[in-house]
C-alpha cells in the first residue's frame, strides 16, 4: 500500500498553457493594483507624524446679542415686586420699553435656563417653569419665529428638564428644548482668557440664534457665595468643567465675557437661602417676591445678592466682571425703576 | 390560514413586542417611554425564572404567576412557547433561515437529526436547579429571556442611543458591553451550523419545557407508519430536530409546525394520538451527567458562600441600587436581565463584572464614573421595573425617608469618603468644594471647614503701604490668580483674623479689601489661600454618588462612595 497515490493528479486534465494575451492581462492587472496602492500610500503620506494635540478651530466667544441701549435717561434695569412671575416679567419688560425693545419679528430666541438638577420646581433649584412659559410666550407674541431652551445641567439632561417641569413648560409654549449632546459642543478660546482656553462650550445651541435671554433663580452657593445671572452661564460649558471651581470668580467673570445676552431675568420670587445650589427642602427657601430685569448681568447680580443678605463685595466675581467690561455694579447708572404688580397690602 | 403562517405572525408579534418593551424602558411620559407599558411581561412569562425563584425563596412573586400559566399550557400543548413566543427562539429561527437558504435538502435533513449533544441543556438545567435549591439563582446567565433582554438592553440599544434621533441624546456606557454583544452574535451565528443551535443544545428553559411535555394530550405525530416514503420533507425544516418521520423525540419538538405543513401526504398532524413510528420522551441523556451537574450546582452555592464574596469579603465597591434586598436575598432573586440598568435615567446601574463575585456576575452595581450622574434623588424607576423584586418596588417617600418612613430615614446606598491624599483643598491647597455643591441632601451631608493655608512662594515683605494698597519688595511667584478673591494677605505670625482679602494684583502691587494691621518692624507677610475642605457627615450621606460623579479629580476620584452603612444590610451598618 502506498502512502501517497499520484493517480488522481495524473487523471486530472493538465491546465492549458497560459496564452500570451492572458499573461499580459494579468501583468496589466497587477500593475494597476500596485500603482493604485502606491498612489494611495503616497497621497496619505504623513512625513511629520501626529501632533501632541488635535487643534480644532476654536471660537472666540458665543456672541454678542445685545440690542442698542435705550436713549440716555431711560431705565435700563427694572426691579419688580410681586408673587406672580408671569405678571412680574410682563411689568418689568414694559418698564424697559416693552418686549419689542428686545425681540423683533423673525428672531430666533435662545432662553438659557438653569436646569442644573433633577429636582421638582417647588424646590427652587432650577428656573421656574412659569417664568419660562411667560418669557417664551412673550417672545412668540413679539414675533419670534423660534424659541429655544437650553442648558447643560449637572444631572442627566432628560431627567433635569422633565423633573423640573421645564420640558412641559417648553412644550406648552411651543419652545424647543436643545438638550446637550456631544455634537453640539465645540472648543472656545476666550481672547485674553486665562481659564477658557480650548474648552468645549455648548455652541450648537446657538445655531441661528439672534437673541439670548437668561432666566436664573437666586440661590445660595458655597463656593461662589451666590448663583445668579452670571453663574447661570456655567451651564454653557461642557467637559469636566468642575476643575474651574479652583478659580470660581475668575471663571464666572470669563463666562460674562464669553456671552453678551440680550436680557437677563433674575428671579428672586423664591430665593434659596441655604443648602444651595441644590436645596432639597422647602425650608431652604424664602419668598422674597422680587425680580430683576436688565441687559446687564453684573447689575442684576449686584442687586440679587442682597436677597441673600449679602453685599456685592461678598462676590469677588462682580468686581472682576466689571473690570473685564462685562457690566457694572453701579446700578444707579442704569436709571433703575421699581414696579409693583400687586397693590401694597394695607 | 396555514398554521405556520399563524406561527410566524405570533413570532413576529413577540419579537416586535420585545423590542418595543426594550425601547420604552426609558423614563418619561411620552408614548414611547415608560409611562405604563408592562415592560416586564415577557420576562414574567418565564417558568424557569419562576421555578428558580420558588426554589431560592419558597415564594412566587405575584407577576410571575404568568409563568405558571405558560407552564400549565405547556402541560397540554407542548413547547408552544419556544415555537410561537420566545423572542430569542424567533431570532434564532430567522438567523438559521437566512444563513442556510442555499443548503441542499439532504444536508438540512442531516443537520436536523437528533443527537446526544441535545442532553447538554438538561445537564445545564440540572446545574442551575441544584444551585437554586441551595439559594443561588444562576438561571439568568443562560435563560433565553433574561439573556436576550440583557443583550439588547446593554449592548444593542446603547449602539443606537446617541444622537439627535436616538433614544437618549448622549451615549450610555455599560461595563463589559462587548461581552453581551458578542455572546448574542455568537448565539445567532451558531444557527448557520445547526438550526436553533442555542435552543437545541444550550437552552435551560427549553430543557424545562422538554421535561414538562411528557403527558401532553395533543402532540405532533404521524398518523400511520406504512406507505411513508423516504422524502423526509418533514425533517427538512424541523426546528427542534425531533425526528417526526421516525421515532419522535417528544421533548425536542418546539411546535414549529413545519413538518405538518411540509408533508405531501398529510400524514403528520397535531392530534391526540401517539406517533405511528413510536415516541420517546427525552433524547439520549447521560443520567450520570445530569446527577453530576445537579450535585455540582448544589455544591457551587455553598462553595460560593465559603468564598465570602457576599459576606465578610464583599467588595466595598459593590453598591446595589436603592431598594435592593440584602446580598443573600438579592442573589436569590436577581436574574441579570438588565432592566434596571436600562431604565436608570442616569445609567449609573452597571453589570458587575467582578464586584459581586462569581455568583453575582452581571448583577447590578452602581458605578458613579460610568453613569451620567449619581443616583437621582427623585427617581424610583429601578424598583418599579425589577421583574423578581430583587430591587423592591419602593415608594419615593421611602427613598427620601419622608412621611411614614421618616423614622427609618432615607434609603442609603453607602457612604462617601473623602480621600485627603487626592482632594484638591486637602492635598493641593486649591479651592474646589464641588462635592459639597452637588450634594442633593438637605441639609447637606458634606460640610466644609474653612482654613487659610500659606501658598508656596507666598512669603513677601511689604515695602510700602498706602491704606489698602501695598507695594511688595518683589513680585510674588505663586502661579495663582491672586486677585481672584480666594487669596488673602496675613501678617507673618499673626492670627487669621488679621488676614485681608486681595482684590487685585499686578506685579509687586497688591490691593487689599481693607488695610492690614500694623505689621511692626520687618513688615513680613504671607499670601494665604482660603480653602473650604469637605467633611462627610455619615448620618446624612445617602451614598447617591453625586459627589463622586462630579469630583474634578477625574481618574480615581477624591471622594468615593463605598457600601458602608448601606440600608439593605442592617448588621453591616457603620455607625453605632
Amino acid at each position: 500500500m502506498k502512502d501517497h497515490d499520484p493517480a488522481p493528479a495524473a487523471q486530472k486534465a493538465r491546465p492549458e498553457a497560459l496564452s500570451r494575451r492572458a499573461f499580459l492581462w494579468r501583468l496589466a492587472g497587477a500593475g494597476v493594483a500596485a500603482a493604485a496602492v502606491g498612489g494611495i500610500g503616497l497621497s496619505l503620506r504623513d512625513a511629520v507624524g501626529p501632533a501632541a494635540m488635535e487643534n480644532a478651530r476654536a471660537l472666540a466667544t458665543l456672541g454678542d446679542f445685545a440690542v442698542p441701549a435705550p436713549i440716555a435717561g431711560k431705565p435700563r434695569l427694572a426691579e419688580v415686586h410681586g408673587t406672580d412671575r408671569a405678571a412680574m416679567f410682563t411689568a418689568g419688560v414694559a418698564a424697559l420699553g416693552g418686549m419689542a425693545a428686545f425681540v423683533a419679528r423673525g428672531d430666533t430666541v435662545l432662553l438659557k435656563v438653569n436646569a442644573a438638577f433633577a429636582a421638582p420646581a417647588v424646590l427652587g433649584a432650577t428656573t421656574s417653569p412659569e417664568l419660562l412659559a411667560a418669557v417664551a410666550t412673550a417672545c412668540r407674541e413679539a414675533g419670534a419665529s423660534r424659541v429655544l431652551v437650553a442648558d447643560n445641567p449637572i444631572n442627566n439632561p432628560e431627567s433635569c428638564f422633565e423633573v423640573a417641569g421645564l420640558a412641559d413648560a417648553a412644550r406648552a409654549t411651543g419652545a424647543r428644548l436643545v438638550l446637550p449632546r456631544p455634537a453640539l459642543f465645540s472648543p472656545l478660546s476666550l481672547p485674553h482668557g486665562r481659564l477658557l482656553k480650548d474648552w468645549p462650550v455648548f455652541s450648537g445651541a446657538f445655531a441661528g440664534v439672534t437673541k439670548v435671554i437668561t432666566l436664573a433663580p437666586v440661590k445660595d452657593h458655597q463656593r461662589a457665595v451666590a448663583s445668579m445671572s452670571l453663574k447661570n452661564l456655567y451651564g454653557l460649558l461642557g467637559g469636566r468643567r468642575n476643575i474651574f471651581h479652583q478659580d470660581i470668580n475668575g471663571i464666572i467673570a470669563e463666562l460674562g465675557a464669553m456671552l453678551t445676552p440680550t436680557l437677563c431675568v433674575l428671579d428672586g420670587t423664591t430665593v434659596m437661602m441655604t443648602n444651595g445650589p441644590t436645596g432639597g427642602s422647602l425650608s431652604d427657601l424664602r419668598q422674597a417676591g422680587v425680580m430683576y430685569l436688565s441687559a446687564d448681568p453684573v447689575a442684576t447680580d449686584a442687586l440679587g445678592v442682597g436677597l441673600l443678605g449679602k453685599t456685592p463685595a461678598d462676590l469677588p466675581y462682580l468686581a472682576l466682571a466689571q473690570a473685564a467690561g462685562v457690566g457694572t455694579t453701579d446700578v444707579a447708572s442704569l436709571n433703575p425703576v421699581t414696579v409693583n404688580t400687586e397693590p401694597a397690602a394695607g | 390560514m396555514r398554521i405556520v403562517v399563524a406561527r410566524r405572525i405570533s413570532q413576529a408579534f413577540f419579537v416586535l413586542l420585545f423590542l418595543w418593551f426594550c425601547l420604552v424602558a426609558t423614563v418619561g411620559d411620552a408614548f414611547w417611554q415608560l409611562r405604563g407599558w408592562p415592560i416586564n411581561w415577557i420576562l414574567s412569562l418565564d417558568p424557569l425564572t419562576a421555578l428558580g425563584v420558588v426554589l431560592t425563596t419558597r415564594t412566587l412573586y405575584a407577576p410571575l404567576l404568568w409563568a405558571v400559566l405558560v407552564l400549565a399550557a405547556t402541560f397540554f400543548l407542548g413547547r408552544f412557547f419556544c415555537g410561537f413566543a420566545c423572542p430569542l427562539g424567533a431570532l434564532n429561527q430567522l438567523a438559521g433561515w437566512l444563513t442556510r437558504r442555499r443548503l441542499p435538502t439532504a444536508a438540512r435533513v442531516a443537520d436536523n437529526a437528533p443527537g446526544k449533544a441535545r442532553g447538554v441543556k438538561y445537564v445545564l438545567l440540572a446545574f442551575f436547579l441544584g444551585a437554586a435549591a441551595l439559594g443561588s439563582l444562576q438561571t439568568g446567565l443562560l435563560d433565553p429571556l433574561p439573556l436576550v433582554f440583557r443583550s439588547v438592553n446593554l449592548a444593542v440599544l446603547p449602539l443606537v442611543d446617541p444622537g439627535r434621533f436616538g433614544i437618549h441624546g448622549e451615549g450610555r456606557f455599560y461595563d463589559g458591553a462587548w461581552v453581551f454583544g458578542l455572546i448574542l452574535l455568537a448565539i445567532l451565528c451558531a444557527n448557520a451550523w445547526r438550526p436553533r443551535f442555542f435552543c437545541r443544545y444550550l437552552c435551560p428553559l427549553g430543557a424545562l419545557f422538554g421535561l414538562a411535555v411528557r403527558f401532553t394530550p395533543w402532540r405532533i405525530g404521524k398518523a400511520d407508519a406504512k406507505a411513508c416514503g423516504t422524502c423526509r420533507r418533514c425533517e427538512e425544516y424541523c426546528e427542534g430536530g425531533c425526528r417526526p418521520s421516525g421515532e419522535l423525540v417528544l421533548s425536542e419538538c418546539v411546535l414549529c409546525m413545519n413538518c405538518l405543513d411540509a408533508c405531501p401526504t398529510g400524514r403528520i398532524g397535531f392530534a391526540a394520538r401517539p406517533s405511528a413510528c413510536g415516541e420517546r420522551a427525552l433524547p439520549d441523556l447521560s443520567r450520570r451527567g445530569v446527577l453530576a451537574a445537579l450535585a455540582a450546582g448544589a455544591l457551587a452555592a455553598p462553595l460560593w458562600r465559603v468564598g465570602g464574596a457576599s459576606a465578610l469579603g464583599r467588595d466595598p465597591a459593590l453598591i446595589r441600587p436603592p431598594g435592593s434586598l440584602d446580598e443573600e436575598r438579592f442573589l436569590a432573586r436577581c436574574i441579570r436581565c438588565g432592566q434596571c440598568m436600562r431604565v436608570c435615567p442616569s445609567a449609573v446601574i452597571q453589570p458587575a463584572v467582578t464586584a459581586a463575585g462569581a455568583a453575582g456576575l452581571w448583577t447590578p452595581t452602581l458605578n458613579y464614573r460610568l453613569g451620567r450622574a449619581g443616583c437621582l434623588q427623585n427617581c424610583i424607576a429601578c424598583g418599579q421595573v425589577c421583574p423578581t423584586a430583587a430591587i423592591r418596588p419602593f415608594p419615593l417617600d421611602e427613598k427620601l425617608g419622608r412621611g411614614q418612613y421618616a423614622a427609618a430615614g432615607p434609603l442609603r446606598l453607602g457612604t462617601a469618603f473623602v480621600d485627603r491624599t487626592r482632594c484638591l483643598p486637602w492635598a493641593m491647597g486649591r479651592p474646589c468644594i464641588v462635592c459639597q455643591e452637588v450634594c442633593p441632601v438637605s441639609p447637606k451631608a458634606i460640610t466644609v471647614g474653612t482654613v487659610l493655608e500659606p501658598v508656596p512662594g507666598g512669603a513677601v515683605s511689604v515695602s510700602d503701604a498706602k491704606g489698602a494698597a501695598l507695594t511688595l519688595a518683589g513680585a510674588p511667584v505663586t502661579g495663582r490668580n491672586l486677585g481672584s478673591g480666594d487669596y488673602f494677605l496675613r501678617g507673618a505670625g499673626l492670627s487669621d483674623d488679621t488676614a485681608r482679602r486681595i482684590v487685585s494684583h499686578s506685579g509687586a502691587n497688591l490691593a487689599l479689601e481693607k488695610p492690614l494691621p500694623d505689621l511692626g518692624q520687618g513688615r513680613r507677610a504671607e499670601i494665604v489661600v482660603r480653602l473650604q475642605q469637605p467633611h462627610v457627615d455619615p448620618t446624612r450621606c445617602v451614598g447617591c454618588g453625586m459627589c463622586e460623579h462630579e469630583c474634578p479629580v477625574s481618574g480615581l476620584r477624591a471622594i468615593r462612595v463605598t457600601s458602608e452603612n448601606e440600608s439593605r444590610s442592617g448588621p453591616g451598618r457603620m455607625l453605632a
